[in-house]
Order: C-alpha cells, then sequence, then structure tokens
C-alpha cells in the first residue's frame, strides 16, 4: 500500500475541482432548501444549464466567451421562473417530484439526437473553454501552489476563480440571510402561513430563493463546464442533486459555510475510501471474489447512500449545523 | 405519520435494522452474481448485441450460422407484396440480398449481430404496389441474436408523408395502444404500491423503483441462475419482493415512524436507500442488460390490428386479473376498507379500534409485491438491467400524481393513460423523447389540477 500516494491524492481532493463544484451547488441548494424550505430536487438542471449555456454559446453560436457567461445565468433565471410558476405553490413533496421531472426533462432534451446539431447529444460538446483559459494570468506550462497542492495552471486557475466564487457566495448569502429578506425566508420555512399573515407575499419570496439558489447553481455549472473542457448529458442526472443533498446535509444545511465544508468532507472521505479500496484490491488484501477494482467506485456510492441516511435518521442538521436552525419539515 | 401511541425505540434499534436490511438485500440477490458470473463465463448468444448498447460494429462470433433477418413487405391495407428485392448492408459486411415470398416475407441471412440497414428496392415493386410508397426506406434495425429481427416496409400511396401528416395508419395507431396498453399496466401494478404506501403512511418512497428492480433480479437469479422455469421463478421472486417489503417496514420505517421522524426526512432517507440498493444491484448483477431463459425469440401473434406475443398477453391479463383482485380487496374486504381508513386519517382509524401498524405492515408487504411483479413484466416486457425500476420510477410517480397521491384507484387510472400517451405521442414526437412529453404532462397537470384525476382537492396543501 502506497500510503504516501493515497495521501496526496485526498488532500488534493479536499480543494480540488469537484469539491469546488459541489460546493458551489450546495451553497445554492443551501438557499433553497437551507433558508427557504425548498425541497428542490433539480439542482442538476441549474447546474446543466450553466454548463450548457456557456458550450451552446460558445461552439454553436460562436459568440465569445462572456456572452455564454450571460446566457448561461439568463437561462438559469428563465428556468427558475418556468419551474416556480406551476410548482411552489405546492406541498413539499409535490414540489419535489416536479422539480426532479424538470430536471430529467432538461437532461433528456440535451441529450436528444433531434438536437443533436444544438447540443451535441449524448456525446454531448466540447471545445468551448479556450476563451476562459485565455483569461488567465497564470503562465501556461508553469505549476502553482505547496505541498501536495501543485496544481498545473490550466487547473490552478480554474480553482483560483472557483474559490473566488465560493467566497463571494457565502459572503451574499451572509449578508442576504441577516437582511430582513433573509428573515422572512427563515421565517417562511417555519411556519409558510404566519409569514403570509404579516402581509408578506410569500410566493415572491419563494421565487427569489428559487432564482438565487438556480444562478449559483449554474455558477457551479460554469466551473463543471469549463473545469473539464467539456460537456456531457448523463453527468448531469438526478444523482447529481442527491450527493449535492448529501454534501450539504453532511455539512450542516442553513449554515453559510456548511455547504463548502460539506463539500471538502464529502470528497475527502470518497478519495480516501477509493484510494484505499483499490490499493488494498491491487495488493490482494481484498480476494478477487468479493471486490474487483471496478466494483470499487460502486462500494464507494453505497457508503454515500448508507451515509446519507444514517445523517439524515440521526444528524439532521449535518456536522455544523444547529438543530434549532432546521425545522426540516417546514412545508 | 404520527403514531398515536408511539413508544420510544431501543437506542440501538435503528443501526441493527439498517444492517439487517443490507444483510438480508445481499442474501436475496446472491444467487444472482452466480447467475451473470455464469453468463460471463459461457458468452450467451443472448447476450450480444442487446439493444441498449446498439453496437455500431458487427461481431462475428455470436453465432457461426448468421442471423436472420425477417422481412416483410406489405400495403397499408395489409395485402402482402411478393417479388420485392430486399437488401441489408452494414459496415465491413457483403450486403445480403433477398425477394420477398407469395406472403411477402423475405429471410435474410447476416454474418452476425450488429446494426444494419435494410432498404426496399422499390423498382422491383409489381402490379398495384408499383405506384406505393414506403413509408421509411431504408430502415435500420438492431440485429440481436434469438430474434426474428423483424423489420416491415409499409407501402402506402404517399409513402413517408402520409404519416408526418397525421395520416397514420389504424394498424399502427392500435399497435401503439396495444403497445401502451402494456405499458400501462405495469407502471400500474408498481404505482399502486407507492400510492398506497404513501396513503398510509405519507412517506414519498423514492427507493421504490429499487424494488421494481428486485423483483426482475430474482426472476432472473432463479431462472437462468437457479434454472428454474420462469413461472416458477416468477412467483417466488414476487413473494421474495413481498418479504423485502416487510423487511424495509420492520427494520426502518416503523423505527422511523416511532422516533417521530419528518415526512421530508424520511424522504431524504428514502432517497439513501435508493441510492445504497442500487448500487448494491449493480455491484452483485453488473452493469450489463440480460435476458430471462424462458420466453426469448417468441413470435408476435397477428391479432388483425395488431401484433403481441403470447407471453405479452399473458402478462397484460395477469396484470389486469391482479389489479382487479386488489382493487376487490381495497373496496370489499374489511382490510381494504381499514386501509382506506387509515389512508383517510390515521388517528381517527386507531381511535376506532384498527390496528394502524398491522395496515401500514400489510400496505408495505402487498405493496412491495406488486412492485416486484411489475419488475418481473417489466423485464419479460424489455430487459433485466440494474437500474431498470430507477428508469421508471419517474413514469410511476408522474402515475401516482396524476391520477390523485394517495388514491390507489386514481394510480391504477393515471398508469393506464401514462402509458398509452408514451406509446401513441411517439406519433408525433421522436420515441426517444417520449418520456419528456409523459414529464411534462405531470408539471402541467400540477399546474392545472394538483390534486389528480381522482384527487380530493383538500389533499393539496
Amino acid at each position: 500500500m502506497d500510503w504516501s500516494s493515497i495521501l496526496t491524492q485526498t488532500a488534493r481532493s479536499a480543494i480540488g475541482l469537484e469539491t469546488v463544484i459541489y460546493a458551489l451547488a450546495a451553497v445554492g441548494l443551501n438557499v433553497q432548501f437551507g433558508y427557504a424550505g425548498l425541497l428542490n430536487f433539480g439542482q442538476a438542471a441549474f447546474v446543466a444549464v450553466g454548463a450548457y449555456g456557456i458550450a451552446v454559446t460558445v461552439t454553436v453560436l460562436g459568440l465569445p466567451f462572456g456572452v455564454g457567461v450571460v446566457v448561461g445565468l439568463v437561462a438559469a433565471v428563465l428556468l427558475a421562473v418556468l419551474l416556480g410558476i406551476p410548482t411552489l405553490r405546492l406541498r413539499a413533496d409535490y414540489l419535489a417530484i416536479a422539480t426532479i421531472a424538470a430536471a430529467e426533462i432538461v437532461r433528456l432534451t440535451v441529450r436528444s439526437s433531434t438536437l443533436r446539431e444544438q447540443t451535441g447529444g449524448s456525446s454531448g460538446l466540447s471545445g468551448f473553454a479556450e476563451g476562459f483559459y485565455a483569461l488567465s494570468p497564470l503562465e501556461q506550462g508553469g505549476s502553482y501552489g505547496f505541498g501536495p497542492w501543485v496544481f498545473g495552471a490550466r487547473l490552478a486557475w480554474v480553482l483560483l476563480v472557483g474559490w473566488v466564487l465560493i467566497a463571494l457566495c457565502c459572503l451574499v448569502v451572509w449578508l442576504l440571510m441577516r437582511s430582513p429578506w433573509g428573515r422572512v425566508l427563515k421565517g417562511i420555512r417555519e411556519d409558510e402561513d404566519a409569514v403570509r399573515s404579516l402581509g408578506k407575499n410569500v410566493y415572491a419570496y419563494k421565487m427569489q430563493a428559487l432564482v438565487i439558489g438556480g444562478v449559483i447553481g449554474a455558477l457551479a455549472g460554469f466551473l463543471f463546464g469549463l473545469g473539464r473542457a467539456s460537456v456531457q448529458p448523463d453527468l448531469y442526472g438526478t444523482e447529481l442533486t442527491f450527493f449535492v443533498y448529501t454534501v450539504l446535509l453532511l455539512g450542516g444545511a442553513a449554515r453559510v459555510l456548511g455547504p463548502v465544508v460539506g463539500a471538502a468532507i464529502f470528497w475527502v472521505v470518497l478519495v480516501l475510501t477509493e484510494n484505499v479500496l483499490v490499493q488494498a484490491v491491487g495488493a490482494g488484501y481484498v480476494p478477487e471474489a468479493i471486490m474487483s477494482s471496478t466494483q470499487v467506485g460502486q462500494v464507494r456510492f453505497m457508503l454515500v447512500g448508507i451515509a446519507l441516511m444514517l445523517l439524515m435518521i440521526f444528524r439532521p442538521q449535518g456536522i455544523f449545523g444547529d438543530r434549532r436552525e432546521l425545522a426540516i419539515d417546514a412545508r | 405519520m404520527p403514531d398515536p401511541c408511539r413508544a420510544a425505540p431501543p437506542p440501538l434499534a435503528l443501526p441493527r435494522g439498517l444492517l439487517a436490511l443490507v444483510v438480508l438485500a445481499l442474501v436475496a440477490v446472491l444467487p444472482a452474481v452466480g447467475a451473470t458470473g455464469a453468463a460471463a463465463a459461457t458468452p450467451a448468444p443472448s447476450a450480444a448485441g442487446s439493444a441498449a448498447t446498439p453496437d455500431p460494429a458487427v461481431t462475428t462470433e455470436s453465432d457461426p450460422e448468421g442471423e436472420t433477418i425477417t422481412v416483410r413487405v406489405r400495403t397499408a391495407d395489409r395485402e402482402d407484396v411478393a417479388g420485392a428485392t430486399v437488401t441489408a448492408t452494414s459496415a465491413g459486411v457483403d450486403p445480403v440480398t433477398g425477394t420477398t415470398d407469395d406472403g411477402g416475407l423475405a429471410e435474410l441471412v447476416v454474418p452476425g449481430t450488429g446494426t444494419y440497414s435494410v432498404q426496399l428496392d422499390v423498382d422491383t415493386l409489381t402490379g398495384p404496389a408499383a405506384e406505393l410508397l414506403p413509408r421509411e426506406n431504408p430502415v435500420q434495425r438492431s440485429v440481436t441474436s434469438g430474434s426474428a429481427n423483424p423489420v416491415i416496409f409499409q407501402l402506402s400511396e404517399d409513402g413517408g408523408a402520409g404519416a408526418d401528416a397525421g395520416g397514420v395508419s389504424a394498424g399502427q395507431v392500435a399497435q401503439l395502444l396495444a403497445n401502451g396498453l402494456r405499458y400501462g399496466l405495469i407502471i400500474a401494478l408498481a404505482a399502486i404500491g407507492l400510492s398506497m404506501v404513501f396513503g398510509t403512511t405519507g412517506l414519498t418512497n423514492f427507493a421504490h423503483g429499487e424494488l421494481i428492480t428486485f423483483g426482475a433480479l430474482v426472476t432472473y437469479a432463479l431462472n437462468v441462475g437457479v434454472g428454474l422455469p420462469f413461472l416458477l421463478a416468477a412467483p417466488l421472486a414476487v413473494v421474495a419482493g413481498g418479504v423485502f417489503g416487510l423487511a424495509n417496514d420492520r427494520l426502518l420505517w416503523q423505527p422511523l415512524r416511532r422516533r417521530g421522524t419528518g415526512l421530508v426526512a424520511m424522504m431524504i432517507v428514502s432517497i439513501g436507500l435508493a441510492l445504497f440498493l442500487r448500487y448494491l444491484w449493480l455491484y452483485l448483477f453488473g452493469g450489463s442488460t440480460q435476458t430471462y431463459a424462458d420466453y426469448q425469440g417468441q413470435r408476435g401473434l397477428d391479432l388483425g390490428l395488431f401484433t403481441l406475443r403470447p407471453i405479452d398477453l399473458f402478462s397484460m391479463g395477469l396484470a389486469a386479473v391482479v389489479l382487479v383482485v386488489v382493487g376487490l380487496v381495497l373496496v370489499r374486504t374489511r382490510l381494504g376498507k381499514a386501509t382506506r381508513a387509515v389512508s383517510d386519517n390515521p388517528a381517527l382509524a386507531a381511535a376506532s379500534g384498527i390496528d394502524v401498524d398491522r395496515v401500514i405492515r400489510t400496505v408495505w408487504i402487498s405493496g412491495a409485491a406488486l412492485a416486484g411483479l411489475s419488475g418481473v413484466l417489466l423485464g419479460l416486457a424489455q430487459q433485466v438491467q440494474y437500474q431498470m425500476g430507477f428508469q421508471i420510477l419517474l413514469l410511476v410517480f408522474a402515475a401516482v400524481t396524476l391520477g390523485g397521491l394517495g388514491t390507489a384507484f386514481g394510480a391504477v387510472v393515471g398508469a393506464l393513460v401514462i402509458g398509452v400517451f408514451l406509446e401513441v405521442s411517439t406519433i408525433v414526437i421522436p420515441t426517444e423523447l417520449r418520456n419528456v412529453g409523459a414529464l411534462l404532462v405531470l408539471i402541467l397537470v400540477l399546474l392545472v389540477r394538483p390534486q389528480g384525476i381522482l384527487g380530493r382537492a383538500s389533499r393539496v396543501g
């Protein structure tokens, strides 16, 4: 077992690309689920809309990168409004089913061969990220960082932008949630009817929360598309949403930094278990009959499922959450 | 759901319950491991070139004598056309040509499985057929082993233009209706269980899809792994499904209800369970697509307007009978009345002497058994793979929501509507987008009539 390689991989994953993407998506979900109590199971759709916004604008329409960013953000706002109109007046379980259906509609539509010219079908699109990397002040070919965290110029640039975005989004969420607007939002989560009886337009507040969370989700989508320099529809399935929920619940919903810490822990644990298991299988500590190296990934996701169940049962407030903050059954 | 006589569970009951559930799931599906292992060791012809992964290149090693494409040429009035020349081509393979006989049939023997393009030479059409055009030419066909691989050229006066203008033949619509009914009945079996569980406990169970898959996997394990005939394996799988449902309730959901866990929290727990079970199925069964050993390559029966395999007719009949029996039980028996009473108001039901826990347990057993049956039949209609239940789950949700959450009969009506809509909508939209159509209908229904077809307005908060 090569422990130094395992530990290096694990340390890198704490601030790696996946952590950044999941942290941003979870910060967005935190506004919707953590603060407003909206059971949005369609966060994957917002991530997809962001990624495809840039990809389609740059590769298919041939417009510059900056226009792609605007298109992605506008598309996320539109999706939130379209999704919110029929569903936000519904009870929590209906909202969950409707949003998960909407996310599947987005995925199935962009992967259809009918739209192959526009969205690349099931193989997706690539070759749209150069405009983003051209903005990088980091010199190509150099490596940046220290200790185990030494990254190539391209990855370092994505991570830098990603962590700046995370910091900005957390700041925005923190400012919003200590404002009167944020107090109303938390009030809706606790008791919608009480807030309505105070003369607040609950529907409008919920819609604003959905839009803000969706736009932050689209930012995660930008990094997802740009970091991989390609988009593929099946990466934006319902499991992405479920993993983002796990990340959020792990760190603690309704906490500003909860999703960020959750994402780091989620990926550290996943990468650590995967590396240890792969090496254990490779070294013959685990018999081939019990687990082959292709099955390691599957065991990893079984652990995610169990972790989500145990978290929700025994510690719904997550590691750093406050139980009083989270009336998880608010409708 | 608030349990009127809530008792504090022993502190360790829940983790023990979870562990037991895991062990049970492992034991139940273990034969599948041997089965997939055996299938991998001796390359079964049925496994090659599955529909899920259409291989553009032709694999020739699957069958030394080649596969057969059965081409039929006939007019929209169902008159067979003889003497027409058809050619099958594929990359890297010599073209295979044949001529239709008096029954309008031609058998093209091609070297292996893969995707073929079958072209009808319209110049060879004679007699009245010479004026007609095929609706689609050439036809792409994914050729699989052990199947007749039918390709039909339907001739009409305006060829493909008629279909686009909405002039679809009556036979085509009837065929889609029949397929839709078959699909709808399968969805209904799963939906009724989901809806009853929701009605009695308030749980939106995202792990219901894994109960569907469970039925198909156990059938596959018994049929292919152990070697039991399908007609014996299927009922055993349904029983196993019921036991698995009971285990779900006793080991996980009942302790959670006793603890007073909220509905949204339980929904997220069910997502965790679904993730865990889905990857457990993948771990045990593997990612490949398999078929049961029996009823492969059964030829369709021509029933005038549409064609169905005898096994499809059997499964449709079985599903219909089971649904009617479930309906009668709900309406006529004491247990059914108790179930509906608990759905309406659990506290009041408990106060009037109904054993709520017993009712919920019964609902879990029967709901999971029905989901298992749905999986068994889905495996017959399509193929068996680890996420078949997950893929159909949103359609089941759509059916339940369309009919009215928590209403058993609404779920059946909703499922039949969804099934028929899915198939018939392919006249207008591409087949790959039909699920999009069904999910859009779900969202539109929520907009217009959120309580569903048979639901009451008071159900939606």
